[in-house]
């Protein structure tokens, strides 16, 4: 019956497609590999489902398909095997919901320990901001952008003067240290998005976003923008390159503060200004 | 509402509303173009939102030279791409679906499924397509003004969608909110007499127990759609005021291009709000008629009662109820307040449980059927094949921590072409096989007919299915190039190739559904009045195709459910709702 082993191949490929496809997730970074763990448990209860569902209709298409005298049957109703599919379905969902809202709790807790650092996002490119010796980022604002201050920072704080800034070059993290990433955006959505990272999270202009991460491996990975953002967002493109801690330091040490990045005229004025009302 | 559904004993209470007096054309312009027939508006609505339907198809194509055979067509611009995949997408949920289901088959089926002469406001029927052609023309127009479409995305996220640097931000946004404005306009009056006339217009016996699941699914996605298409007005209109007066309903303190903007105070996760509150309901009303469509297809043509007819109804309205408040399952990687995910994750879900519920009785009505592999039939199966595959993937979107890494990526454009994309034309196509011989009085034809089923179904699954994995892999979607990125080996740009390689083919294989339409109009073989044998009242109707008033001088009079298929000692093996129990027994007793 032709129809009948068409539909059951569909099914029989789909599976094998699955299992024997080239196109997989990317080699994990950081420790969310509960997400992918969460995954995997998605795929086993789905794939069993799709798997049941099309070979049973498969078989009744062989077995049950028209023939000279065949006559249906009359049932309008079965309240028990609904009743039981009912609740096995209920079991199945719960089996998916639950460590998926386990993880999500991990997701949303940031750990005390981790450092911050912003990421900002404008067409068509990545900046980013890391804290300075006092281990704070300053308060920035949009109003505040410049040619001389891409990031808005408040030029008053005392805690943004040596605020590390990297306007439209590449993040450098350091292995195994949780880190909180601010997300901000100066005018459209962007997304944040780093496949081995798993986490993402939309930057959204008068709002601070923020997800964690801790780097389980070093390597150097691509920064994509996973948030429609005009024209080039397909071109809007960084790296982040996760170091020891050796290499992070020596890489920090060569960065450009806030105050370096100023010209000395603009900080004269912006204390005058200040101080004057 | 207590009766048993397949009960036929149940008494005929009185009419009570009479027989109203239908206007009357008296020219070919009231008789066929400013028609208040629903049937004749049902078409129209039918052609013109096929018409831009195929507008669509066609950008598509675009689309996938773009995304299969990157650099290679040098007519396509990053803009144009934007403005393809929004283009594609409105019109498709929208213009296509939206329309489709509820102003084509909601028109005609309605009043002949639930027994009326006609709609209950015919005027504003008549109305509601001619805004609905105006918002299309709009639409269109869009395609030739300076600066083209809007290139937003469907979900024209604010800012960038009023921002410079969007493409079709100087006009084509603007008409964008004006086409949606007009559409939900006409579609409102539109819905209100769908609403109203399965309430009130039902004939003599046709108790809401009684009626065809695919009034059901009709019934309800229209309902959601009242409910739902205010919170995209409110949100048009705003977004309208925000680019052309300068107000911030939307809008930030932010810079364009540069430079410092005007606006201030407003926030872009409200419109998000506003947007996915229609937007998810939206997923319903185009997936409950196709449930409703595909339900009565199944039954007919397996020569069986549709399995669990009250849970399936129930199913229907828990799914309809449960729609609204998953809607910002859509915003997990939004930004917003991050506690929201475990209330959405878990409404979400729980949809899962009622639609998993209607799957089973599709399957559960085939088995011990007399299933007739007829073309509605093969159109019927893919789309439970593919509703599932695309229903299943839900599960992994849904689930808030799951749909973290997937989102954004070609694994949401998968998930969501095939479970409101492939899924509902599906049912589309079977609808149309099944009821051209009523509408026009003649069968499609059979060979032509199967030929397109395999094609546009497997096809389609081969466009899909490999697709979820270019999105595991981590591909973004609406990228006009992929550019150079480590995680993308060269084998995900072959897949892309064959992708569209197959997309080329099943469009294309769509003009021989559209040569059978126009070829069996004149050529198909007579149908007669109930080809299928089936069972519902539109198939009852004294003329083939149905008169002005449908029903001659009496309106039928409705003994029983939808679904007598195959009742154990009757002759046929199948009875129609208007058929009275004692001509039954008189059947049964020459039978025995």
């Amino acid at each position: 019956m032709a129809v009948a082993l068409i539909l059951l191949l569909v099914a029989i490929g789909s599976v094998l497609f699955h299992l024997y496809s080239p196109w997989w997730w990317t080699p994990i970074a950081t420790d969310w590999a509960y997400i992918d763990h969460t995954i995997n448990i998605t795929f086993w209860i789905t794939g069993f489902v799709f798997v049941a569902v099309i070979a049973f209709m498969a078989y009744c298409v062989f077995r049950f398909h028209h023939k000279e005298g065949r006559r249906a049957d009359y049932n309008p109703e079965n309240k028990k095997l609904e009743w039981w599919l009912s609740v096995g379905t209920g079991v199945g969902v719960a089996a998916m919901l639950a460590p998926g809202l386990v993880v999500w709790h991990q997701f949303v807790t940031v750990p005390a320990d981790a450092t911050e650092v912003e990421v900002m996002g404008q067409q068509w490119q990545w900046s980013f901001r890391l804290p300075g010796k006092d281990g704070r980022l300053g308060t920035s604002d949009v109003r505040n952008i410049g040619s001389d201050n891409p990031l808005g920072l408040n030029r008053d704080d005392p805690q943004a003067q040596d605020d590390v800034v990297i306007e439209n070059g590449d993040l450098h993290l350091q292995v195994g240290k949780p880190v909180k990433i601010l997300l901000r955006s100066v005018d459209v959505l962007h997304d944040f998005y780093v496949p081995e990272f798993r986490a993402k999270m939309d930057m959204v202009p008068g709002m601070v976003t923020f997800f964690w991460i801790k780097p389980i491996r070093t390597g150097t990975f691509d920064v994509l923008c996973a948030e429609l953002c005009g024209a080039a967002h397909y071109q809007m493109r960084a790296k982040v390159i996760v170091d020891d801690e050796g290499e992070y330091h020596a890489w920090l040490e060569q960065q450009k503060t806030f105050a370096d990045l100023s010209p000395a005229k603009a900080v004269v004025k912006a204390t005058y200004q200040s101080g004057g009302k | 509402m207590v009766d048993v559904p397949y009960d036929t004993v149940a008494g005929i209470p009185p009419a009570e509303v009479p027989d109203v007096e239908l206007y009357h054309p008296r020219s070919w312009w009231t008789r066929y173009v400013f028609s208040q027939d629903a049937k004749v508006i049902a078409i129209q609505y039918a052609l013109t939102a096929s018409a831009i339907g195929l507008v669509a198809l066609a950008l598509s194509w675009l689309m996938r030279l773009q995304l299969g055979f990157p650099g290679t067509f040098s007519f396509i611009d990053a803009n144009q791409y934007l403005q393809f995949i929004t283009m594609h997408g409105m019109i498709m949920v929208i213009y296509l679906l939206t329309a489709l289901f509820l102003g084509g088959f909601g028109n005609y089926l309605i009043p002949l499924m639930v027994g009326a002469r006609d709609m209950v406001f015919p005027y504003v029927n008549m109305l509601s397509y001619w805004v609905y052609l105006l918002a299309v023309l709009v639409l269109a127009s869009t395609f030739f003004v300076p600066g083209g479409p809007t290139g937003a995305g469907w979900t024209l996220y604010p800012p960038q969608a009023i921002l410079s640097g969007t493409p079709g931000q100087d006009w084509g946004i603007i008409l964008m909110m004006s086409s949606l404005i007009l559409f939900i306009i006409g579609f409102t009056m539109g819905g209100l007499n769908y609403v109203v006339t399965v309430l009130q217009a039902r004939t003599r016996g046709m108790t809401l127990m009684r009626l065809p699941l695919t009034v059901w699914g009709i019934f309800t996605a229209t309902v959601m759609a009242l409910l739902a298409f205010p919170a995209l007005f409110v949100a048009s209109v705003m977004l309208l005021l925000d680019r052309l007066l300068g107000t911030s309903f939307f809008m930030p303190s932010l810079v364009e291009m540069g430079q410092l903007s005007k606006y201030g105070g407003g926030s872009p996760l409200l419109f998000q709000h506003l947007f996915w509150f229609f937007g998810h309901p939206e997923v319903y009303i185009v997936a409950l008629p196709a449930f409703g469509i595909v339900s009565d297809l199944i039954s007919t043509h397996a020569r069986k009662n549709i399995f669990g007819y009250r849970m399936m109804v129930w199913a229907i309205v828990a799914i309809g109820a449960l729609s609204f408040i998953v809607w910002a399952h859509h915003m997990y990687v939004s930004g917003m307040f991050p506690q929201f995910g475990y209330f959405f994750a878990t409404t979400t879900l729980i949809i899962a449980i009622p639609t998993a519920i209607k799957v089973y009785n599709w399957v559960l009505t085939l088995w011990r059927g007399d299933i007739h592999l007829r073309v509605p039939m093969l159109f019927a199966l893919g789309f439970i094949i593919t509703f599932v595959n695309g229903g299943l993937t839900g599960l992994f979107l849904g689930n808030v921590v799951v749909d973290v890494p997937l989102s954004d990526t070609m694994f949401v454009v998968a998930h969501f072409h095939m479970v409101m994309g492939v899924a509902p034309i599906m049912v589309v196509l079977g609808a149309i096989y099944h009821w051209y011989p009523k509408v026009t009085g003649r069968m499609l034809n059979d060979a032509l007919g199967k030929f397109h089923f395999w094609v546009t179904f497997l096809g389609a699954y081969l466009i899909f299915f490999p697709m979820h994995y270019l999105g595991l892999l981590g591909v973004p979607r609406r990228y006009f190039e992929l550019g150079d990125a480590a995680f993308i080996p060269p084998s995900a740009h072959s897949l892309n190739a064959f992708i569209s390689v197959v997309a080329l083919t099943v469009g294309f294989s769509q003009m021989v559904f559209l040569f059978n339409l126009a070829w069996s109009l004149f050529k198909g073989e007579p149908s007669g009045g109930n080809p299928w044998r089936a069972t519902t009242l539109e198939w009852q109707t004294p003329e083939t195709p149905p008169g002005h008033g449908n029903w001659g001088k009496e309106l039928p009079i409705v003994y029983r459910w939808a679904y007598d298929y195959s009742v154990p000692g009757a002759e046929e093996d199948f009875i129609p709702q208007n058929q009275p129990p004692r001509a039954t027994r008189a059947v049964q007793g020459a039978a025995s």
